[in-house]
């Protein structure tokens, strides 16, 4: 049932469109807003709305870094890999993160709990390094008080599922 | 609506503005807002109401104003005092001292004077002293008085002759002249024709043109609305990165207002000029900012750029003629209609006119975003308006232009910034990052850092951007193993030589600028890593060192 509502959402937002290719990336966007990351099955489907060949579709998803095609954890951690941020040592950050919960940036834990990813610059350069977890921006962020932020995050859902 | 009901807008705006004796402007941009600005204008807007100073003092969220790593940074006027780092509980004592007992709290007041003093905001106009979710305050400040000149007063001719003789070159990064662009445009056959503003900034550590649009949404959208009238062209579209939420949201209300009031859509303002804006969101392609890969995503296809001729100019969005500006060209446009070419002729250098904005960024004591005219030297910026390097450590680089810009010595920072001195310097004016460089950053692993990031958004069209970086990674990796030889450097620079000469569009051909500039400016640091097996700021190695350690 939830599913029909997203997809009748998406028809719409094509509809909206009026079917047109040019709105292709309009679409994904939307599909993600709505899916939180595009599978094959709804590229598929948006590739026959829209009337382009599959490969099209697929190359245009895969070509953007901003377009998820793996089913992202419970918890997403994005670092930003900006200049500023690199050179103010995010590395570090992001290393930390890695040994941490055993995992490796793109990637998920094993129990799909935590997602690690990388962005370029989110444009918050005056304050880097900065961090995203879930959807919190933390500023000037020191690799001590990420792990801490991440282990609070597990913390509330032990008590939660408790 | 008419011109002159835009002038009357102007006017009741100013006469309620003039009623308060004092205006708070919060900062709330993508800067400020993780550090609490919302809850901080919140808290100014009770305090108003619990001293009784509503009448009086009006709160305002505003957009940057520029002073970004001591946020949430508010001003107060009149006399512009610039509070830093405000809490909720400092805004109400601020409230209570400042605007009640008229006594500024010293102890809270941004104290660097120099941060200021040498830049000049003409782009950065009403950054921070408007609220950019209300088209009103743009007005009242003489928006969209330029567009009313350019349909009342002026031909399409006579407001490109002004651009022309204005000088103003493309703020995108490749500084073309914006006059002789517009008229290719309009002798071009063709229609309809499209204007498209970039605002693609895909390089990291560059927030400039997000600010603008957070701050000042209007500005960009006026400066359409008068290519518009100038080259003929009825749709257009602003291509903005997917990455920007707050711009995006400020970008689409700013439109829906202007629709409102007649200025977009069929004949705006009761005249023969039909315009319409549509925002185009990018995903994350560095190259999308790259003109004709830009429409190719605006088309709906990957963003990969095509060889030029034909120009966009010629044939752009489905083949019609287009004008692609970035958004800080299109924002000074408002100001040359009204000042005149002339007097922006003036400004700046007699070959490079008016400002630029950069994001300050790196290991810096003042980062944040500034405008300074150009020809100003990189010592001013780094220096003087940055206050040099914090924590008593010593400058080491600048690198200039984002990713594929060049890391400048500090021999070099008496350069003035202008696009010919920066690219005979090996950097580039790219769309305004500046990054200081201190001494515990290593320049090979800099240089390293910017490839990988060249070699992830590479398109993969050119087979010496696509195979010849990934061949400079792989020397890179070598170096920093402690595999290097010497002959590496050699190869390194002629590579990078190749694909500068042999790639297509602006990426490749700037890809090898960190490699180069380094290779030129620190080949000390190279020569260490290859010949004594030593990181010079102890960063590389540390995989070795911990496998001999254990």
């Amino acid at each position: 049932m939830k599913d029909d509502k997203r997809l009748i959402i998406l028809e719409k937002a094509m509809k909206e469109h009026q079917y047109q290719r040019s709105a292709l990336l309009e679409i994904l966007h939307r599909a993600q807003e709505l899916y939180g990351y595009l599978d094959k099955g709804l590229l598929t489907r948006i590739s026959e709305s829209l009337n382009l060949p599959p490969s099209h579709v697929y190359g245009v998803a895969t070509f953007y870094n901003f377009f998820k095609l793996k089913k992202p954890g419970e918890h997403l951690v994005t670092a930003c890999m900006g200049t500023a941020c690199y050179v103010r040592g995010v590395e570090e950050i992001i290393s930390a993160i890695e040994r941490e919960f055993n995992l490796k940036r793109g990637g998920s834990t094993a129990d799909e709990r935590l997602s690690l990813f990388i962005t370029r610059c989110i444009g918050a350069c005056a304050m880097a390094p900065n961090i995203i977890v879930d959807e919190g921006v933390m500023g000037k962020a020191t690799k001590e008080a990420v792990l801490e932020r991440i282990k609070l995050l597990f913390g509330e859902i032990k008590v939660e599922t408790c | 609506m008419k011109p002159a009901d835009i002038l009357k807008i102007a006017e009741t705006e100013q006469n309620l503005q003039r009623s308060y004796k004092y205006r708070i402007n919060v900062c709330c941009s993508s800067g400020c807002v993780p550090f609490g600005a919302l809850k901080v204008l919140k808290a100014f807007e009770d305090a108003v109401k619990e001293f009784g100073v509503q009448k009086e003092c009006k709160v305002a969220r505003t957009g940057c104003i520029g002073t970004c790593s001591l946020g949430p940074a508010v001003v107060v006027e009149p006399g512009d005092y610039l509070y830093q780092s405000v809490t909720p509980e400092k805004a109400r004592e601020i409230t209570r001292d400042h605007v009640v007992l008229g006594l500024p709290l010293k102890n809270f007041l941004y104290s660097n004077e120099a941060f200021f003093k040498k830049q000049l905001r003409l782009v950065l106009r009403n950054a921070g002293k408007i609220d950019p979710l209300r088209i009103e305050d743009y007005i009242a400040r003489g928006g969209y008085s330029a567009l009313v000149k350019c349909l009342t007063k002026m031909s399409p001719q006579e407001v490109i002759d002004e651009i022309s003789i204005s000088g103003l070159r493309g703020r995108g990064g490749a500084g073309f002249q914006t006059g002789q662009k517009w008229n290719f445009v309009t002798r071009a056959h063709g229609s309809p024709k499209y204007v498209v503003a970039n605002l693609d900034e895909g390089d990291p550590g560059v927030f400039a043109n997000r600010t603008l649009a957070e701050a000042d949404p209007h500005a960009i959208i006026e400066g359409m609305l008068i290519a518009a009238h100038a080259i003929g062209a009825e749709q257009g579209y602003i291509y903005i990165r997917a990455e920007y939420p707050l711009a995006i949201e400020t970008l689409k209300k700013a439109r829906d207002q202007a629709k409102s009031l007649n200025l977009l859509g069929e004949n705006v303002l009761e005249t023969p000029l039909k315009f319409d804006v549509e925002l185009r969101l990018g995903a994350g392609a560095f190259v999308a900012g790259e003109e004709t890969a830009i429409l190719a995503s605006v088309e709906g296809h990957r963003a990969m750029p095509r060889p030029r001729p034909p120009y966009p100019a010629t044939s752009g969005l489905w083949g019609k003629p287009t004008l692609i500006q970035n958004v800080e060209t299109l924002a000074n446009v408002p100001l040359i209609v009204l000042n005149g070419g002339a007097w922006f002729s003036r400004i700046g250098t007699s070959r490079c006119t008016g400002t630029k904005c950069f994001s300050l960024t790196g290991k810096v004591k003042n980062p944040g975003l500034i405008e300074v005219p150009m020809g100003t030297t990189l010592r001013e910026v780094v220096f003087d308006i940055g206050g040099g390097v914090p924590d008593g450590r010593t400058f080491k680089a600048v690198l200039v232009g984002g990713p594929s810009g060049g890391c400048l010595p500090e021999v070099l920072l008496d350069l003035p910034i202008d696009y010919e001195s920066l690219t005979k310097a090996g950097a580039i004016m790219g769309s305004g990052g500046i990054v200081v460089i201190d001494d515990e950053s290593c320049m090979v692993d800099t240089a390293k850092f910017f490839t990988d990031f060249c070699v992830d958004e590479s398109c993969g069209k050119c087979v010496p951007c696509r195979v010849g970086l990934v061949k400079v990674e792989k020397i890179f990796e070598g170096i920093i193993r402690g595999e290097g030889r010497m002959g590496d450097l050699t190869i390194l620079e002629k590579t990078g030589d190749y694909i500068g000469e042999a790639s297509l569009c602006g990426l490749g051909q700037t890809a090898p600028n960190p490699v180069l500039t380094t290779l030129r400016y620190f080949k000390d640091e190279y020569v260490s890593h290859i010949v004594d097996k030593k990181c010079p700021a102890g960063k590389c190695f540390k995989n070795g060192k911990e496998a001999s350690e254990t």
